[in-house]
């Protein structure tokens, strides 16, 4: 009997919790913020599906409701993309080291 | 147009791609590398989707039209934001993702042709399940973030809201989550689908009204895990790895941030999550309040102790983010140490309303960050250090944590500011914190308060050394 292909995207999932248990641990306290804004920003990859709903619509009607609410992700999650990694950056351009030479 | 296969290559791609940039923010070294991996995973993904469609017609020019404007505002916040507002902001973006993964839902649900799911009213059923979990848990995310942010901000007062029988609702209402959905899988009824994601945004918000405002670092956390969760249900949707494995990636960093905050409090997950921490107790404190004898100075005073003080310890708080204060203290650090004096901080992993908040703040002020110093790291230093200078913080220094076993905080891990030679508190009046207590500090021998405003007290003692 074949496996379902459900099993095998199940055990990405699994392992990626793992993954991230342990990566996660490992950033430093200080980075917290960083973290949580870069995490908003890659979990707004959602864009994805959202650009598949939006792309859905035939050349007949563009804006019917499914594709719509494809477009409207498409902007949510564009904010988040943006805004998500160019605030980590601005932010972790801030983080320096003591000068050794005054 | 690209097979099917090689751009689920590409998907795991940018997968492992985002996994490295969790993996740079072990070092701010590291750390800007880090985040140029998640670009280039979030580049790989977007442009693999573009590709793997193949439909170039007008609809491309619609798609990209809302990406740009998308794009422009988020760059525009990126940009504009205080440093101060980050709790905020954060909030407010995991309310976007939880938002976007409703829509998703929303619009595969209605053509599930698009995504190869099988034909309206007739959707596979473990894509329907799968999609039922992201709406719902999408629909919580974005109306408990809606709350938290409107808390963070100001614009909703940041005290519990607590009714009669909140408890049973809220539990009556996730069980029938639980029931919609299994009525939506039988029955594939629209209308199933809609009351479904109704009920769930209404539940996000109940959850997080009776939260008090400085519980906020774990709701932010555990909302940052539910955006995550979110997104894994859709990825299996979708079935697309790179959603999959930032899903899980989120999801588990999320509840990670929410444990570490809940042990630097001393609370058990659920006791946040339940709410109405603070309102009892309050109540309580202000009905036994004794007057006890407290010792006031002036910035004169302060900076004649630390001046002649040889290390200083700084403990910052909220109060310090409230007052905007970061800017005014480095410069008095850069005083201080000009007189050869050793100065480092000290930060407490529940400091601010969100997860390593005060770091961001004090970087902010070009303070380097191996001066700072996080709770385990510094806190033997304190019986050394000759002053302690305490701004904005209160809870977070209680010593009643160590020893009064009645008190709601005992336990909690806490800055041993006590054992400093003297201790200077920057506050603005002996109100207790944010817990309703009485703060043992104000009223021992070796403390010094500092009633004003942070910010101006600050620049006051920078003046006066």
């Amino acid at each position: 009997m074949e496996i379902d292909p459900f099993i095998f995207r199940l055990s990405i999932f699994i392992l990626s919790i793992f993954i991230g248990y342990y990566v996660v641990w490992s950033v430093t306290p200080s980075l917290h913020t960083p973290l949580m804004s870069v995490t908003n920003a890659i979990s707004s990859v959602i864009i994805v599906g959202a650009i598949i709903a939006g792309l859905a619509g035939n050349s007949d009607s563009i804006f019917n409701t499914s594709s719509t609410f494809g477009f409207l992700a498409i902007s949510l999650a564009a904010i988040n993309i943006f805004g998500g990694f160019l605030v980590t950056q601005r932010m972790l351009a801030m983080y320096k080291k003591k000068k050794k030479n005054k | 147009m690209i097979t099917a296969n090689l751009s689920a290559i590409f998907y795991l791609i940018s997968g492992v791609l985002f996994i490295l940039a969790l993996r740079g923010l072990s070092s701010p070294e590291t750390s800007r590398q880090g985040n140029f991996f998640g670009i280039l995973g979030m580049i790989i993904a977007i442009t693999v989707t573009f590709l793997s469609i193949g439909n170039f017609s007008t609809g491309l020019v619609v798609v990209l039209i809302f990406l740009i404007i998308g794009g422009l505002i988020g760059a525009f916040i990126a940009y504009k934001i205080p440093m101060t507002a980050m709790p905020e902001l954060v909030a407010g973006f995991h309310s976007l993702v939880g938002l976007a993964a409703v829509f998703v839902a929303i619009a595969a649900f209605l053509n599930p042709e698009a995504f190869n799911l099988g034909s309206p009213g007739n959707i596979k059923l473990g894509s329907l399940i799968e999609m039922s979990i992201g709406a719902a848990v999408g629909a919580i995310t974005f109306s408990g973030s809606i709350i938290a942010f409107l808390k963070l901000q100001g614009i909703m007062s940041g005290s519990p809201i607590t009714f009669k029988g909140q408890h049973p609702l809220n539990a009556l209402i996730l069980i029938s989550i639980i029931v919609l959905t299994y009525l939506l899988c039988s029955t594939q009824s629209s209308n199933l689908f809609w009351i479904l994601l109704a009920v769930s945004f209404l539940i996000g918000f109940l959850l997080i009204i009776p939260i008090g405002g400085a519980d906020m670092p774990v709701v932010i956390s555990m909302l940052n895990s539910y955006s995550g969760w979110a997104a894994a249900g859709i990825g299996f949707t979708l079935e697309n790895t790179a959603l999959i494995i930032t899903g899980a990636l989120v999801g588990s960093s999320g509840a990670i941030l929410s444990y570490i905050m809940c042990k630097g409090m001393n609370r058990s997950f659920f006791n946040v999550i339940l709410g109405g921490f603070g309102a009892t107790e309050q109540s309580v404190s202000a009905q036994n309040k004794e007057q006890r004898p407290v010792k006031s100075g002036n910035a004169d005073d302060a900076a004649f102790l630390m001046k002649n003080a040889s290390s200083v310890i700084i403990v910052p708080g909220y109060g310090m983010a409230v007052a905007q204060a970061q800017h005014a203290l480095r410069e008095m650090v850069d005083t201080l140490k000009k007189n050869d004096i050793k100065v480092s901080y000290a930060i407490h992993p529940v400091a601010g309303r969100m997860p390593g908040h005060m770091n961001v703040l004090l970087a902010e002020a070009n303070v380097p960050y191996d001066e700072v110093f996080e709770l385990e790291e510094i806190n033997n230093d304190f019986a050394n250090a000759d002053v302690a200078f305490v701004i904005g913080a209160n809870d977070v220094t209680n010593p009643v944590a160590k020893s009064d076993p009645q008190s709601p905080i005992y336990g909690m891990p806490v800055l041993d500011v006590e054992k400093c030679k003297s201790v200077l508190f920057v506050k603005r009046s002996l109100s207790p914190g944010y817990a309703g207590i009485d703060n043992d500090l104000f009223y021992k021998e070796n403390t010094l308060m500092l009633f004003a405003d942070a910010k101006k007290m600050t620049e006051d003692i920078t003046k006066n050394l």
